[in-house]
């Protein structure tokens, strides 16, 4: 609690006990009205100075102004009427109450978010002459050797010299489990180091580093406001004046009227009805309710490892009806592997074998996959005179026997017939052939994430009418991955600049809806831009894709664009109700109050009940983790 | 130019009318307030002087609401 809202907590309290207190003191007249103003200005001095302070500047539709004149004028009913001076102190007490309870709610919300993302680290270890310094890890400089000690979070990007750990990277990616590095390995800030101690040399400053520019997006975020919130704060600007006329025309008209058909014209009851329209005019649940929603979905995202950049990405992510997929890195994994064996001669595990003894010195991705399908690659296997041809493949003396391990061309020059295979192949082929007998070939392709088809399912379930798959692979290798994940649409063999082209078409289309575009960012950027929704997933690291994207993903698990579109789609139902919820309430208690059905209780209800409530539902949308 | 300011501000309604105010005010392209992270972002017209026109900002602002700061650094 802060200073002021312990102040203002004790003022409530002061004022509302005194205010009990005194109706068991049996007072008359001037004495009773003396008596009750003094919880009535404890309560509400500052009010009161706010609204002369409203008069001076010329803003007459000034909240306090307005439950200054709503309360001053119950009071003199009060004073002209039986002393129920009740009224004007509680609606000013509730007011006060709501206030009060307003700023705490958004103060301890704001809190807990800046918590979630409680990643910024507080300093850089330094070794100066074998001691340890704490600095400033602004003032640490590219390519300076940092230690990271158990414990401790990762202040800057860099690579790890020496050293092995587990890491914990849950605050930024929202994924629970611990990943082993060791010397070498890339790091990056914001992570927690859970076990050894890191030297790590840093590869930048402090202000590139991951977690600097996941912080200044994610503190700005709700800086780009949402269509919700533009149209509330129009419709707050036309709702209190509107209100505010409403009260006069009721205060003077039914009177004038009844006094024109010869009737008792009942100032005080009109006078009263109209009082409690001022009391209503309030706009402040509804104006608060919607950005909190905001803020606390997009929170409550963050901590999922789904970075949202603006209230409008959230509004626009809720309402996305086609996603698009890059195929490579977002749906598949972007690693080739072993996915079929097909032998001639031998069998598949002798297969495997040669060709991986071959490949044994090789760093191309292919001949890394070869050695992954057949670990026990190390075995006393003789292997000698590796021979590269650029364009066909390797070959190699295994035991003595010469094995040649590449593509057709390389099969017809050692001799080796190739036969024509039945099944139907998607991805690289690569034969196989010992002493220019063919043995068979094997297949390598991208695989798809095991995640993918149930992140596709889920889609769907949460209301994506049509999911398109761009890709610059063969259409063979396209299809069946399309296939495999039930994907609508597949466009295949595209340039980069072909993607954007196909996602324009599709912005065109009007049976699309709302366009979001996934991709893994790395070539993505146009794309990412030109889409409604551009999502970046696994962007950790990669400036154009978090630069281009609306939303962030910080792993790269396809199952994370269902979760980030239920979180928006949750938060903007939250975003509805209140709406819907704060308006509904305040136009009834207005009607009720104008033919003397409510009175001031039920006006102060409409307006702190109502914000209450509101600010209540708004925190919901923070709560995401079992979505 | 951009620039970012804290402000202190109590209730969501106050800093639509701050952002309102701030927006009339000469020498600003446009503003935007954010009341869950009490920041003012202001985008300066080309040639205005930030810190001049920042005064008068602060001072528009007081004006639509008298318990409102903003800290100019």
């Amino acid at each position: 609690m802060s200073k002021k809202q312990k102040k203002n907590l004790i003022r409530i309290i002061v004022s509302a006990v005194l205010m009990a207190a005194f109706l068991f003191v049996p007072a008359e007249g001037v004495w009773r009205l003396l008596l009750f103003l003094i919880p009535y200005l404890i309560i509400g001095y500052d009010i009161l100075m706010k609204a002369a302070k409203g008069v001076k500047n010329l803003q007459p539709f000034d909240e306090c102004f307005l439950m200054a004149i709503a309360t001053i004028g119950a009071i003199i009913i009060a004073v002209m009427g039986e002393g129920d001076y009740l009224e004007a102190i509680a609606v000013m007490l509730f007011y006060q109450i709501g206030e009060w309870f307003q700023s705490y709610a958004v103060g301890k919300s704001r809190k807990n978010i800046s918590e979630l993302m409680d990643i910024r680290p507080d300093y850089a270890n330094i070794e100066k002459d074998g001691v340890l310094e704490q600095v400033d890890p602004d003032e640490v400089e590219t390519g300076s050797v940092i230690v990271v000690k158990a414990g401790e979070k990762i202040p800057i990007d860099g690579v790890i010299i020496e050293g092995e750990s587990v890491l914990n990277t849950s605050a930024l990616t929202g994924e629970s489990l611990p990943r082993d590095v060791m010397t070498g390995d890339e790091v990056i800030s914001g992570c927690i180091n859970m076990t050894g101690l890191l030297r790590i040399r840093t590869t930048s400053e402090f202000g590139e580093s991951t977690v600097s520019k996941i912080l200044d997006l994610v503190e700005n975020a709700s800086s780009r406001k949402s269509k919700s919130e533009n149209f509330i704060s129009k419709f707050a600007r036309v709702y209190t004046p509107a209100v505010v006329c409403g009260a006069l025309v009721l205060a003077v008209l039914p009177p004038l009227l009844m006094m024109l058909f010869g009737q008792n014209a009942g100032w005080g009851t009109w006078i009263y009805r109209a009082l409690t329209f001022l009391v209503i005019s309030c706009p402040c649940a509804l104006v608060i309710s919607i950005p909190l929603s905001f803020f606390a979905g997009i929170g409550g995202a963050g901590r999922e490892g789904v970075l949202v950049k603006g209230s409008d990405c959230l509004e626009a992510l809720a309402g996305t009806k086609t996603i698009v997929f890059d195929k490579t890195g977002t749906l598949t994994a972007g690693i080739f592997a072993v996915t079929a064996v097909h032998p001639e001669q031998a069998d598949e595990n002798t297969l495997l074998h040669m060709a991986a003894h071959v490949e044994r010195y090789s760093s191309h991705p292919i001949a890394v996959s070869l050695r992954e399908a057949y670990p026990d690659e190390h075995d006393d296997c003789e292997i000698t005179d590796i021979q590269e041809t650029a364009g066909c493949g390797v070959s190699a003396k295994v035991n003595g026997a010469a094995v040649c391990v590449g593509n057709l061309k390389m099969m017809q020059a050692v001799g080796a017939k190739v036969e024509q295979c039945p099944h139907k192949h998607t991805g690289t082929i690569i034969h196989v052939a010992k002493d220019g007998v063919y043995l068979g070939h094997i297949e390598i392709s991208d695989r798809v994430k095991p995640t993918a088809k149930q992140a596709v399912e889920q889609l769907r379930q949460a209301g994506i009418r049509q999911t398109v798959m761009l890709t610059g692979d063969n259409a063979q290798a396209a299809q069946a991955a399309a296939e495999e994940l039930t994907i609508d649409k597949v466009y295949s063999g595209l340039l980069p600049a072909d993607k954007v082209t196909r996602v324009e078409e599709l912005l065109n289309n009007r049976d699309s809806g709302i366009v979001a575009f996934a991709g893994d960012g790395i070539n993505d950027a146009p794309v990412l831009t030109r889409a409604d929704v551009g999502i970046a997933m696994g962007a950790l690291g990669s400036d154009a894709a978090i630069e281009a994207a609306d939303v962030v993903l910080m792993d790269d698990d396809p199952l994370k664009i269902a979760k980030a579109i239920r979180i928006a789609r949750r938060c903007m139902r939250i975003v509805r109700e209140n709406i819907w919820f704060s308006i509904g309430v305040k136009l009834i208690c207005l009607v009720l109050g104008a033919v003397g059905l409510a009175n001031m209780w039920i006006a102060i209800f409409a307006d702190v009940g109502v914000m209450v409530l509101a600010v209540l539902n708004a925190v919901r949308a923070m709560m995401v983790k079992n979505l | 130019m951009k620039k970012t300011y804290k402000i202190d501000v109590d209730c969501a309604n106050c800093a639509n009318k701050m952002e309102a105010a701030a927006k009339k005010t000469e020498g600003v392209k446009d503003a935007v307030v954010n009341f869950m992270t009490l920041k003012m972002t202001v985008e300066f017209e080309e040639g205005a002087d930030p810190a001049a026109v920042m005064k008068q900002v602060a001072k528009n602002c007081k004006k639509v609401e008298s318990d409102c700061e903003i800290f100019l650094k």
